[in-house]
């Protein structure tokens, strides 16, 4: 039984004329086992949300915390936060030209896993992984999302999320820009995910569509950098029959990422 | 075409002949094709610096390798024997000395001008990959040198050429490949902190001849290679790769000319740098210089000419100047690519969010980028020793 805790927690960008606050005092707690559906318009901090718990550079963390089980998340490299069992699905993989796909999923699983899978029984659950996300074999020997199509890029993204087992995936639009084969495919991946391991989701979307896929317990309204309004998978059906107006008015809409 | 007299440089190709130094001279050089060459070394002007083929170089750092170096010392060569390679040295007056080329600056005159006997390698029927060291003259000295590898009709062989040591050496490589002969070079410069090279190759490739070049510059304080290739006869195909690693302080140039004047012969040109510089120190350095030259005559060319640079830190430079002249519309195919750019922070947050620590990152994202030029050398124990050597080089600043 694991614990994510958000407490307070207050983003700033730098931007021209100084920085810009985007979160402005998120509170949110997912537990193992738990699926939370992070709904909002496009600006309103989602993503903001997501780079900020993975670590990215740009984002400042002015007041808050984030803790997993207690530790300290704020405090660790992007790395450490990973191997603490953190997981960032990205809306936009990174190319990393000259990297095969195959010699990162060993690092990466190398180092969260604290020590080189032995290279047959790690063959076979790549290969057994890809499958399910009907990614071809190929793919192991090209560059790191090079060239990748967005579909193939998700895919890869739920691949990695598949062999590195965090404890709390934070999944960013991962459903942005799939058709509705790769919308099932890749939604069967997480949901494998959910019913393997003791874990908890955070799935960050614009469109409810996904949800269809994948079940939340909880389904939180963001909307000016804050969550706004949380409830039940009937929110999500609310959401998807008026839109985000209720909850827009008065509240500005910020840019994100 | 009309050049004003005033014009000072032409960009990429115009050499260092009496008068084409700014402030001195009528009319600079508009084309590689009119390249100055020769033995002498007094046939050339000493370099000031500002000439278009000198002025990257820290000419200070040179050791007067292109003015008045006392080329006290000498440059040990050592061949390692085996079946099919026949050893020689012999003296400048041996007819075959010359064969590969004729030299195109002065410090590559100058070490023509001074070597007092050269080896000359013979490489016969299919002889298992040859080893030549090249020892420099030692801390403080300056060395002349001349190596000449040259295959017989269909030979088919691996020459690592391994140069290593201290002081300064300018030195002229000669390759001359026979009709139907196949030659994989490797060419490593594993200087000592202290060491100087300004090496001319000379590559002559023959009739249907093969040469797959691959070029490793990782020591020595300043390394400038020069590198042309001439095509002797149709068929002819050459493939120069190369590879470098500049850190704080280092000056690595490598300069090349592909001079494409028979039909139906293919060049295809790939150099990757990484740089890595330390604040308070000089900047890594590196120039890359690529003609290419396809004349009038050399109908049915295929060229491709390729350079990358990976700046890893600030402190560091890298210049890169492709440079294409096509004198007839006959070609199969030509272009070129060059392009520099920092070290990716977005790689570097992707790959850390996936629990990779920065240096592991930083070595993937390195090795990934020399990859495809470590995967042309077929010798197993000099590629590892190669990758070994650049992981130790990005250990040196702990990033």
């Amino acid at each position: 039984m694991s614990t994510l805790e958000i407490t307070g927690l207050h983003v700033s960008v730098a931007a021209d004329g100084g920085a810009k606050e985007i979160l402005k005092g998120v509170d949110l707690t997912v537990r193992s086992g738990e699926t939370h559906a992070i709904m909002g318009p496009n600006g309103s901090g989602k993503s903001t949300l997501a780079y900020a718990i993975a670590g990215h550079p740009k984002y400042e963390i002015t007041a808050g915390n984030v803790t997993l089980d207690g530790q300290d998340i704020l405090a660790m490299t992007v790395d450490e936060r990973a191997r603490a069992g953190l997981f960032l699905a990205m809306q936009y993989p990174v190319e990393v030209p000259g990297v095969s796909m195959a010699n990162f999923l060993r690092s990466a699983a190398t180092a969260v896993r604290g020590e080189a899978p032995k290279l047959r029984t790690w063959v076979k659950e790549v290969k057994g992984a890809m499958s399910d996300l009907d990614i071809d074999p190929d793919f192991a020997e090209r560059s790191v999302n090079e060239g990748f199509s967005g579909g193939e890029k998700k895919r890869h993204e739920v691949l990695q999320l598949s062999l590195l087992k965090p404890k709390f995936a934070v999944l960013d639009e991962t459903d942005s820009g799939l058709d509705v084969d790769a919308l099932r495919v890749v939604s069967e991946g997480v949901n494998r995910f959910r019913a393997d391991g003791d874990v908890g989701v955070l799935l960050i979307t614009h469109y409810t569509r996904i949800l269809q896929h994948i079940r939340p317990d909880v389904v939180h309204v963001f909307a000016g950098g804050k969550v706004v309004s949380t409830g039940g998978a009937e929110l999500a059906d609310e959401l998807e029959r008026n839109g985000y107006a209720r909850f827009t008015t008065g509240a500005p809409a910020e840019a994100g990422v | 075409m009309t050049v004003p007299d005033t014009a000072p440089e032409v960009a990429g190709l115009a050499p260092e002949l009496a008068g084409a130094k700014e402030g001195q001279g009528s009319k600079p050089l508009a084309s590689a094709s009119e390249r100055f060459t020769a033995y002498d070394v007094e046939a050339f002007e000493v370099p000031g610096g500002r000439e278009e083929n000198w002025r990257f170089t820290p000419l200070r750092r040179l050791r007067g390798l292109h003015d008045g170096a006392a080329f006290d010392g000498t440059a040990q060569i050592a061949v390692s024997s085996g079946e099919g390679v026949t050893v020689e040295t012999v003296g400048r007056d041996d007819a075959r000395i010359g064969e590969g080329g004729v030299p195109a600056d002065r410090v590559a005159a100058a070490a023509w001008s001074t070597f007092r006997e050269a080896t000359v390698v013979t490489l016969d029927g299919t002889p298992a990959p040859v080893t030549i060291t090249v020892t420099g003259p030692g801390h403080g000295a300056t060395a002349a040198a001349h190596l000449q590898l040259r295959t017989t009709p269909h030979a088919e062989a691996t020459v690592v050429v391994e140069q290593r040591g201290s002081g300064a050496l300018a030195d002229n490589l000669e390759v001359v490949l026979a009709d139907g002969s196949r030659l994989n070079l490797v060419v490593t410069e594993e200087w000592a902190d202290d060491a100087v090279h300004a090496g001319a190759q000379h590559l002559s490739i023959g009739r249907d001849a093969v040469l797959r070049a691959t070029s490793a510059s990782l020591g020595g304080d300043l390394v400038r290679i020069t590198q042309t290739v001439k095509y002797r006869g149709p068929g002819g195909d050459a493939e120069l790769a190369g590879l470098g690693f500049a850190d704080a302080g280092q000056h690595l140039e490598q300069r090349l000319l592909v001079d494409h004047a028979v039909p139906d012969c293919t060049s295809n040109v790939i150099y990757k740098n990484a740089l890595q510089g330390v604040a308070g120190t000089p900047d890594a350095r590196t120039v890359w210089i690529g003609d290419v030259l396809i004349r009038a005559a050399a109908e049915n060319t295929r060229t491709f000419e390729l350079n990358r640079n990976l700046v890893l830190t600030a402190h560091a430079r890298a210049d890169s100047v492709p440079n294409l002249e096509i004198e007839t519309g006959e070609i199969a195919g030509a272009g070129h690519a060059s392009a520099t750019g920092r070290f990716d922070d977005e790689q570097l947050f992707y790959l850390q969010s996936r629990g990779i620590p920065e240096d592991v990152a930083r070595r993937l994202v390195v090795r990934g980028f020399f990859g495809e030029i470590l995967a042309r050398i077929t010798v197993p124990e000099l590629r590892a020793r190669l990758e070994d050597a650049i992981e130790a080089e990005l250990a040196v600043t702990g990033s």
